[in-house]
């Protein structure tokens, strides 16, 4: 997304791009955390995780076949026209008959007192999705906002946003769709489109956007939700997930803390498993990040893993028996298709392997890969520390030592990985948990502005105190309970950088692999 | 798969040692057809586990297994479980390619979906080698009687006209679902096993499935039962 390229100029403007290996050196014996990209805790020690991406070639082949396909499917399906007409009348009817409670009043208060309202339209201004109510309720709504979007483009201004009656509207014009949040929250436009680019790439991952603008190019009028029919549960979860996760918020992933020692048994034993289809292996326990190896030369993209969370998180299908579902990742390619092949290593257990491919015939070979991950990491006693991790997969504050500090969010840069300790008890419910985030998510708006952006920035409130802090190196974020004084924020960070170094090992990948 | 499948290799040949002479086990494929929510994955869990649970829907596929004892032969029927939705239509064929029984399911208080059963067979039929696919016709949720669309008349009807076999279970209640399975696996053994190639001998190439210790699966002893 923008912020990676904006990080990258701030890096070269600072000029500290120094070579990572000869400042890894000095970094252990220095005492005070480096602030450079590279150096600071957390920081791998090869090259990075994620990064973009280049694409295989061999896919996008792939994904002009499946567009073929698709295409003599729709010529099959003529052949029973009367039929699916009878039945799309019937579907429609029960659209929501996947089980989400959607049936609102979408007249009610209720419905227009939402926090958040997340819709998606094709260009045609057909209904694709709404987060609340249903979309053939609302599809008078949906033409109102397509014909806006249609009058100020043939003005050649492309409609960004409108503010009205402490409502902010914001749309995201991504040819063949059409992204519109209505928002009741202070977020910033820019970070309101931040979450519409999520749900957009979360669509594009269930169906490719080859597929996307194949299918529109042919029939402007076309139902996407048809194709969609029984996703919709994913986009909810995604749209929840930008609530509450901080990982969405810094583009970055967590790490369940283990020992590096057991890590590096598993990434290995993961690593010896391998094929030749086998782009990304990563192994999850819950919504953390145990291991990932990949392919040399490929590398994965952190919304791309989202979304992979997103995917395994939301559905409990993959409990039973072993999961193979096509998966575009689209920071990777937005044509083609990769296979996933998703379990868990035992039937009761957190931890959820999955092996990313780019055959869709290799289903067995994946299979087998992950038996002999499993044959091999069960023979170690890796294994057990890792199913002992698996017991307190967070840490608490107080472990830290710091007074009147209640929580953190610290990411490194350069791994995009990063640690946070559990909510206190003052956050225990989700209000106040969201409410917290809301506050994190203002101080990244602040940090990250596209025209003044903020290196730190201090704000006191009745509830608490809060501190963000960016350098080339890290992003922090520190909440103080409201007695915090600045001076002692500002004397916490070094406190918990020199923790989050000592702790490193345990709470960060710092040497990944690839096959 | 889980703790309680009879999916147990070293288990099988061990009993097989102490009870008669070794058995051979036959792959079969077996692949769950049929539009989305009306119950194939909780038939396929029926299979595994002889267990009843609501689960989220189904995403892309689902790939499990099942050992099945008749009298001379052990089957082992890895079946793959496919999410009905439109989006992966265009995958599917890789599923029911080469299956060796295919359960067309629909969902007996749906017409829509003995409607979408009628278009799989379509699909089913235009892609299939005529007569290597035994196919069922499973009217699924026997037990929302209350709330049927569908009269067993009409299955049985079309089944007929299609040259299908036919039954009603429900996956909720367990009621004919053992019944199908051994059906099916029966009937493949007779119709596709005698043929030159029919069904490929299963070798297990791991010394132990350290994750499927548990034998005590009510279903294995009971389907060890012969015609
Ligand atoms: N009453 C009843 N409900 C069932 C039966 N089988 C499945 N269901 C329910 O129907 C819904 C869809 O089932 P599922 O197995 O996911 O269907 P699939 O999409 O075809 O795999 C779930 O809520 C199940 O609990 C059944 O035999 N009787
Ligand atoms: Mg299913």
């Amino acid at each position: 997304m923008d912020g990676e390229g904006q990080r990258a100029t701030v890096a070269w403007e600072t000029g500290t791009l120094a070579p990572v290996d000869r400042l890894r050196t000095e970094r252990a014996d220095s005492p005070t955390p480096g602030l450079v990209e590279g150096t600071e805790p957390g920081a791998g020690g090869k090259s990075a995780m994620f990064v973009h991406a280049q694409s295989f070639e061999d896919l996008t082949a792939e994904a002009e076949e499946e567009a073929l396909r698709g295409a003599e499917l729709d010529k099959s399906e003529e052949d029973c026209t009367e039929e699916l007409k009878a039945l799309e009348e019937q579907h429609n009817n029960d659209f929501s008959s996947d089980g989400r409670a959607k049936e609102e009043d979408v007249s009610s208060e209720a419905w227009r007192s939402h926090r958040k309202h997340v819709f998606v339209l094709s260009e045609a201004g057909k209904p694709i999705y709404t987060r609340y109510g249903t979309e053939e309720a609302l599809s008078s709504t949906m033409g109102v906002m397509m014909a806006l979007v249609s009058f100020v483009e043939a003005e050649k201004n492309i409609i960004r946003s409108i503010h009205a009656d402490g409502c902010k509207v914001v749309f995201l014009t991504k040819s063949p769709l059409v992204l519109v949040g209505v928002s009741r929250t202070c977020q910033s436009d820019r970070e309101l489109l931040r979450e519409l680019q999520y749900i957009y790439y979360q669509i594009v991952s269930l169906l490719t956007l080859t597929q996307l603008n194949h299918i529109f190019q042919h029939k402007q009028n076309y139902d996407l939700r048809r194709l969609l029919a029984g996703s919709e549960y994913l986009t909810d979860n995604l749209l929840r997930r930008l609530d509450r996760d901080p990982g969405l918020l810094l583009s970055a992933v967590t790490c369940l803390p283990l020992a590096s020692s057991a890590r590096d048994v598993v990434s290995s034993s993961l690593q010896a498993a391998k094929a030749k289809s086998l782009v990304f292996s990563i192994l999850l326990a819950g919504d953390r990040l145990v291991t990932l190896v990949r392919k040399k030369d490929q590398v994965l993209h952190h919304m791309d893993l989202h979304l992979v969370f997103n995917l395994v998180g939301s559905s409990s299908s993959f409990r039973e028996g072993e999961g193979w579902t096509p998966i575009c990742l689209p920071k990777f390619n937005t044509a083609g298709f990769f296979h996933a092949h998703i379990s868990y290593l035992e039937p009761a257990s957190e931890l959820c392997l999955i092996l990313v491919s780019t055959d869709r015939e290799d289903f067995f070979n994946m299979s087998d890969c992950k038996r002999r991950f499993l044959e091999r990491l069960s023979k170690r006693s890796a294994y057990q520390t890792l199913k002992d991790a698996l017991k307190c997969p967070s840490y608490s504050v107080a472990q830290v030592g710091i007074p009147e500090l209640r929580h953190f969010l610290y990411k490194s840069k350069s791994s995009g990985l990063y640690t946070s300790p559990e909510f206190p008890v003052v956050y225990e419910s989700d209000e106040e948990q969201e409410r917290l985030m809301g506050l994190y998510q203002d101080l990244h708006s602040c940090l990250h502005h596209p025209t003044r952006p903020l290196r730190s920035f201090y704000r006191c409130s009745e509830t608490e105190n809060l501190l963000a802090w960016v350098t080339s190196g890290f992003e922090l974020y520190l909440c103080f309970s409201p007695l915090a004084t600045k001076a002692l924020a500002v004397s916490a960070v070094n406190k918990l950088l020199k923790w989050i170094r000592k702790e490193e090992d345990r709470l960060f990948i710092l040497s990944p692999l690839t096959y | 798969m889980g703790e309680s499948l009879p999916d147990v290799p070293g288990g099988d040949q061990e009993r097989g040692a102490a009870f008669r002479r070794p058995v051979r086990t036959l792959r079969v494929k077996m692949v769950l057809l049929g539009g989305s929510g009306v119950g194939k994955s909780s038939l396929a869990l029926r299979f595994g586990k002889d267990e009843f649970r609501s689960t989220s829907p189904t995403v892309g596929c689902a790939y499990l297994t099942r050992v099945v004892h008749l009298s001379e032969v052990t089957l082992r029927f890895e079946i793959w479980d496919t999410a009905g939705q439109e989006k992966y239509h265009s995958v599917t064929p890789l599923y029911y390619r080469g299956a060796h029984a295919a359960l067309l399911v629909y969902d007996i208080s749906s017409r829509e979906s003995f409607i979408r059963a009628q278009l799989w067979l379509k699909e089913l039929e235009k892609q299939s080698v005529p007569g290597s696919t035994l196919t069922w016709l499973v009217g699924n949720k026997g037990d929302l009687d209350q709330d049927r669309q569908v009269s067993a008349q009409e299955g049985k009807k079309l089944a007929k006209d299609r040259s299908l076999f036919f039954t009603e279970t429900s996956a909720l209640s367990g009621d004919q679902v053992n019944e199908l399975m051994l059906d099916v696996a029966h009937r493949v053994y007779e119709h596709v096993g005698e043929e030159q190639g029919g069904l490929t001998e299963w070798k297990e190439t791991l010394p132990e499935e350290m994750y499927h210790r548990d034998t005590s699966n009510p279903l294995s002893s009971c389907c060890k039962v012969g015609p």
